[in-house]
This record gives C-alpha cells, structure tokens and sequence, in this order.
C-alpha cells in the first residue's frame, strides 16, 4: 500500500522565482561593475600616457630676437652656406666665446646643420611666445595660426617635436629651446651603476647568509624583521638618512651633495629589495639539489656557489632589474641628498655634483613657463623608455638563462 | 702508489683550506645580513640625535611640535598639525580611489576573468605599477589640477591643490592593492568556491560572502600597505599639493604634507644648525613611527588572522 501521492504547493513559488532573477541580475551588475574597476585603472593609464606624447610634440611660435632672414642683405636663413654662417658667427661671437667654440671644434669642420644651430642660438635667439600640445596642435591649428598672426604679428609657428637629437645630446640650458638632458642621463647612469654595483652583491650575500646559513636564532629573527621593515620605511626618509651620514658626516669622503653621496644612500633603499627578491630566488632551488651536491661530498660553500647559486640566477637577475628600475625612477631620495638643480657640464666622477633625469623632470614641471613642461614631458618620454628596454632586457635574458 | 698518496696530500690539503673557507666565508655573509640591522639602527639613530637639538631648542617642546596648529619657523612656531592634516586627507583621497579600483580589479582578475584575458590585464596593470612616481606627479599638475579647476571654477581651486595630489596618488597604489589583495583571493581554496556554488549561491554571492571573508586578513594587509606608503610618497605631493603649510581639510585647497615640507627643506641650503633645518628630523622621526605602525599591524594582521587551509 502506497500512500497517494502529496501535491505540492509552494506558496513562495512566484517570490522565489522573482528573487531568483533579481539575484541574476546582481551578479551580472557585479561582473560589470568589478570589470569596469580594472577599465577605470587602464582608461586612467591611458589617459596618463596620452597626456604626455600630446605635451612632447606641438606647434611653437618663436620670435627671433634678431630677424633671422635678415642677417645677410637679401638671403634668407636657409640659403646662407657654412662659410655665410662661420663669417657671421666670428663678426657676432665674442673673442672668448669663439675661442671656446674653436677648441670645442673649428668652425671649418662643422657641419652646415651644427653651424646653423649655433647661428640659431647665439645670434638670432629666438624666443618662444606660445606653445601648444600635440592635440591643439591637430585640431584647432587653423585657430592656432589666426591667433598667433593677430597677437604676435612677426612670429613663426612651428611644429616641434620636444624629443629630438638635440635635446638629447645637449646640457641643461636657461632656453627652453636649446636645454637638453644629456647631463641628466650621465648623472642617472652614474648613479644607478654605482647604486647597483653597491646594492646587488650585498644584498645577495646577505640572502645567501639568511636562506643557507643561518639558525633559528634571536639574532636571525631580528635581522628578518629589520629586512621586512626597512622595505616599507619611505625613501624620503633613506634621503635624510643620506643627508646626514653620507653628505655631512661623510663629506671627506664623498665630497658632499656628489654623486657617491647620492649612490650610496640610493644602495640603502635597494638593499632590503634586493635581498628579499634574492631570497625567494634561493628559496626556490629544490632542496634535493643541495642534498645531492653533499652528499657527493662538497661543502656547504662548494654547495651555495656552484650549485645553488647558478641555479638561483634568473631569479637574482630580475631583482637585479627591479631594483635597478626603482632606482632609475627615484625621486625623493635624490631630492633630500640635493641633486642640483642646474648643472651644464657632464660629471666627472663620482666626486662631482650631478643632476638626474627625475629631478631634471621635477624642476622643469615646477616651472610656472608652459614650454618647461613640455621640455618635461619629452624627458619622461626618455625616463620611460629607459624602463621598457630595461624590462625587455630582464626578459629576454631570463628567457635565455631559462633555456639553457 | 704514488698517485694515491698525492691524491690524499691534495684531498687533506682541500679539506684544510675548507675548514677556514666556510666560517670565513659565513662570517662575511653574515656581515652583509647585518648590515640591514645596522641601517635600521643608523635611521632611528639619526632620525633621534638630529630631532633631540630640535626639541631642546626654545619656545618647542615635544607637546607644542605634536599639537600647535600653526608650522611658520620665521616666528618660531613649530605646529605639526598643519602637515599631519594635509597629509592625511591626500592619503585619504588616494585610498578612496585607491580601494574600491583596486579591490574590483583584484576580484574581475580572481573570480570573473578568462584566463587569456586575465593573461592580458594582469601585465598592463603591473606596466601602471612600474611607472616612476614623478609621472604620477606629472599627471596632476597638467591634467588633473587643470580639470579640477575647470569643473570647479579656478577661484575655488588653486592649482596645486590636494585633490589633485590625492587622485594621482590613489591610482598609483590601484595595481598594488590590486596584485595583492588578488594574491590574497586566489590562495583561498577552490572547494570554498565550489560549495558555496553547490548550495545555489551566485557568482556574486559566492565572492562576496565567501571568498572576501576567507581573504580578508590579505586584503586589509594590502590596504595598510597601500596607506603606509600614500603617507610617505614625496614626489607627487612635492609637485602637486604645494609648498607652504596650511591648515585645512578642503582638498581644493594647496596644503604641504609632512614629506613635502621634509623634501623642500632637505634639499635647500638651510645651515645644518639651524632650527629650522633641525625640524626636519622631528617631522621626519613623526613619520617614520606612523608608517612603522602600519607595516607592523599589517604584518600582524596577516600573521593572526590568516586562514590556513590544507
């Protein structure tokens, strides 16, 4: 005897079945709404990227402080010859300024391009009256070229891209026309290499200690705890630490606000990095490859440089990187040890004042004078390219390191 | 015969130069591992024997610097408040961006995305990560602050203001929040997931109730993290938040925070003995305590909350 079977009824169906496609229709909300988090952050980076190519190329409207089409009777500019041009920068220079010319290189060996530059920069010194960003410079440049006729009758209005040749391989300069950032690149190229050169052999040495050497002592807690804390200490503070020791107690030594100074206190800041990225390296060689290795009867130290070590590698060479990136992009530590802010002339060595391309980009963007951004925006164009071959670099070499 | 003897000369001799190897070569790591206590030491030393004259100079003491309301070293006064609250609402602006963009990006990347987009998106926001924080700077002050003023009319915006500061701050730590609380939502286990979904639970429901909780030790460790070093950037406020102390809460406003005012003085050519120069390092020792305190609660967080699963 079976019971009869139970009709079911279900008094919430219909709420159920309305709760049910309300729920659906959150989870749908929360998928584009989490989506939409990540294309904020992306469109943000677009727009940050995008605003710097647009102030690294525009128009500019210059005003030659001497007509330059009127230097030689009758002839415009671009029609003088080398000899035209050499004749009228002897008549206009100096004495001093021609003999330092000539040491530079003889007049007579210059070419046509250099010695329309100089002409350009030494006597007919353009001034600039207005600049536009790459985007203006597009769209309204109709509107531009009315504006600028009306306003500054004998202007002329060129299209100049920020980035070029000359910025790259000239001194800083008082011109926003002729200052360039090759002081800058040395300066952060000297920096960084001796940084690095402090930073990397240390900090792995210091990982080796933690990851092979060490005991679970008081001492070995201590110093794990002082390596995760000093990652998160802000580098303004490695920059006082800098300041105090490095460029006032250690001015013997590295002759003040120099680049030793500077490259030292910069080692601080990279070291815990560089030792954390070590350990995780170290960390990651299986613990049978050592085993092996001593049991064939090697050392410990036989272990760790042979074996371990060359095994670690393409992990200690993409710390390597980081930190060579962080360095490269640093800021605020090279403020407070005092790169200088102007400096024309190349370093020497690791005694002489310097500037490097952060703090170049910083005081050219403190600038009130809009053509200093854009000078601005073409060195960031530098900064970051230096970065993206810095970063292909680590990763083709991983890759090969990887394949062998 | 011969060859033998010679052999055990040259493994005796091996194992000689190996007895002195090791501990002298342990030693000398052990010298480079130390050299992280003595940096810690050399920092709170520094920071202390240089804010020690500073507070023994006239007119300051230690509850005068902690709660005057006015930073004008000409007439001696030297009131950290102004900096504090300029530092705090630009580090509140940047975590207000700064969490609800990088927390979604983090669950998009965890819980809804393909892999091959997740393959696409995950480099691009470590490419934001990567970007130097002198850029950052850059943005505000030519396009966020320009905005700002044009939205808000240039007679309520100054130029160099907070808001700007804070807004470009708050996207720099978005791929940071991002990368770890979504390291923090992956290590919950997929079971988690597949039982909540087994009991009818949505997608949404299922990371919302589920794996957030399980997750939430990592998560708010990313958050302190992302704070401690909104309250130590230098180089976006150097540039965008204005040099000169004031004491507001408007985010419209131009207010210099504590790093700001450190980096200005620092690399100036004040006399090392000067008062002025001297306040650095209070300002300077302020803030390494603030930020030290939040690493460590952050690393206590994780260390006491964290779920172990098998």
């Amino acid at each position: 005897m079976s019971a009869p079977p139970v009709e079911h009824y279900d008094p919430w169906a219909g709420a159920t079945a309305r709760r049910d496609a309300y729920r659906r229709l959150l989870n749908s909300g929360g998928r584009v709404a989490f989506a939409g988090c990540i294309g904020v952050a992306l469109l943000a980076l677009a727009l940050l990227l995008g605003n710097i190519v647009s102030e690294a190329f525009g128009l500019v409207a210059t005003v030659d402080e001497r007509d330059r089409d009127g230097l030689v009777e009758g002839r415009a500019f671009t029609e003088l010859s080398r000899e035209d041009l050499a004749r009228l920068l002897r008549q206009e220079l100096s004495a001093g300024g021609l003999t330092r010319l000539e040491e530079e290189r003889p007049l007579e060996e210059r070419s046509l391009d250099d010695l329309r530059a100089l002409v350009l920069a030494r006597i007919v010194e353009p001034d600039v009256v207005g600049v536009w960003p790459l985007h203006e410079s597009l769209l309204r440049r109709d509107a531009i070229t009315a504006e600028v006729a009306a306003e500054e009758p004998g202007a002329r209005l060129e299209f100049r891209s920020w980035l070029n040749w000359q910025f790259l391989t000239s001194p800083m300069a008082s011109e926003p026309l002729e200052a360039g950032i090759r002081t800058a690149i040395l300066g952060t190229l000297w920096v960084v290499s001796i940084a690095v050169l402090v930073a990397v052999p240390l900090g792995v040495a210091a990982a080796i200690y933690l990851e092979e050497f060490a005991r679970n002592t008081r001492t070995t807690r201590l110093l794990r705890a002082c390596i995760t804390n000093l990652a998160g200490v802000p580098s303004i503070i490695y920059g006082m630490l800098g300041l105090v020791v490095f460029v006032r107690w250690g001015e013997a030594l590295t002759g003040g606000r120099s680049i030793l100074a500077a490259a030292l206190a910069l080692a601080l800041l990279l070291l815990p990095i560089v030792i954390i990225n070590a350990q995780e390296a170290i960390r990651a060689v299986p613990r049978s490859v050592r085993e092996a290795s001593m049991a064939l009867g090697a050392s410990p130290l036989y272990t760790v440089w042979h074996i371990v070590l060359p095994a670690a590698r393409p992990g200690i060479l993409t710390g390597t990187i980081l930190a060579m990136s962080q360095a490269i992009g640093e800021t605020a530590v090279l403020i407070a040890v005092g790169a200088a802010t102007f400096i024309a002339f190349d370093p020497s060595g690791p005694h002489s004042a310097f500037t490097v391309l952060p703090i170049q980009i910083f005081n050219w963007t403190l600038r009130p004078q809009e053509e200093f951004r854009h000078l601005a925006a073409a060195a960031i164009l530098v900064l970051l390219a230096l970065l993206l071959s810095l970063n292909a670099v680590a990763i083709a070499l991983r890759a090969r390191l990887r394949g062998e | 015969m011969l060859e033998q003897s010679v052999t055990t000369a040259g493994t005796r001799a091996l194992t000689r130069r190996r007895q002195f190897a090791g501990p002298l070569a342990e030693a000398l790591f052990f010298a480079c591992a130390a050299l992280a206590i003595v940096t810690s030491i050399g920092i709170v030393a520094v920071l202390v024997t240089e804010a020690l004259p500073f507070f023994r100079s006239e007119g300051v003491s230690l509850l005068s610097f902690l709660t005057g309301t006015q930073w004008a070293p000409m007439i001696g006064r030297f009131g950290v408040l102004p900096l504090v609250t300029a530092t705090v609402v630009i580090s509140a602006i940047a975590m207000l961006v700064a969490t609800p963009l990088g927390l979604g990006a983090a669950i998009y990347l965890s819980e809804y995305a393909a892999p091959q987009a997740r393959q696409i998106l995950k480099p691009t926001l470590e490419l934001l990560a990567g970007v130097p924080t002198i850029v950052f700077g850059y943005f505000a002050i030519t396009l966020l602050s320009p905005t700002l003023q044009a939205a808000f009319t240039p007679e309520r915006v100054s130029i160099y203001n907070m808001a700007a500061a804070g807004l470009a701050m708050g996207l720099m730590l978005t791929p940071l929040v991002a990368s770890m609380s979504e390291d923090a939502l992956r290590a919950v286990p997929r079971s988690l997931r597949e039982g909540s979904a087994a009991l009818g639970a949505t997608n949404l429901e299922t990371t919302l109730f589920v794996v957030l909780p399980a997750a939430l030790s990592g998560i708010v460790a990313s958050l302190i993290v992302a704070l401690s070093l909104a309250i130590g950037e230098t180089t976006i406020v150097s540039i965008a938040a204005g040099a000169g102390p004031n004491l507001t809460l408007n985010p419209l406003a131009s207010a210099e925070t504590m790093t700001g005012h450190i980096a200005r003085i620092a690399g100036g050519d004040l006399s090392h003995g000067s008062v002025d120069y001297l306040s650095i390092f209070a300002i300077g020792l302020l803030l390494f305590v603030i930020t030290l305190t939040l690493n460590l609660a952050s690393q206590a967080i994780v260390r006491r909350f964290r779920e172990v699963y098998e």
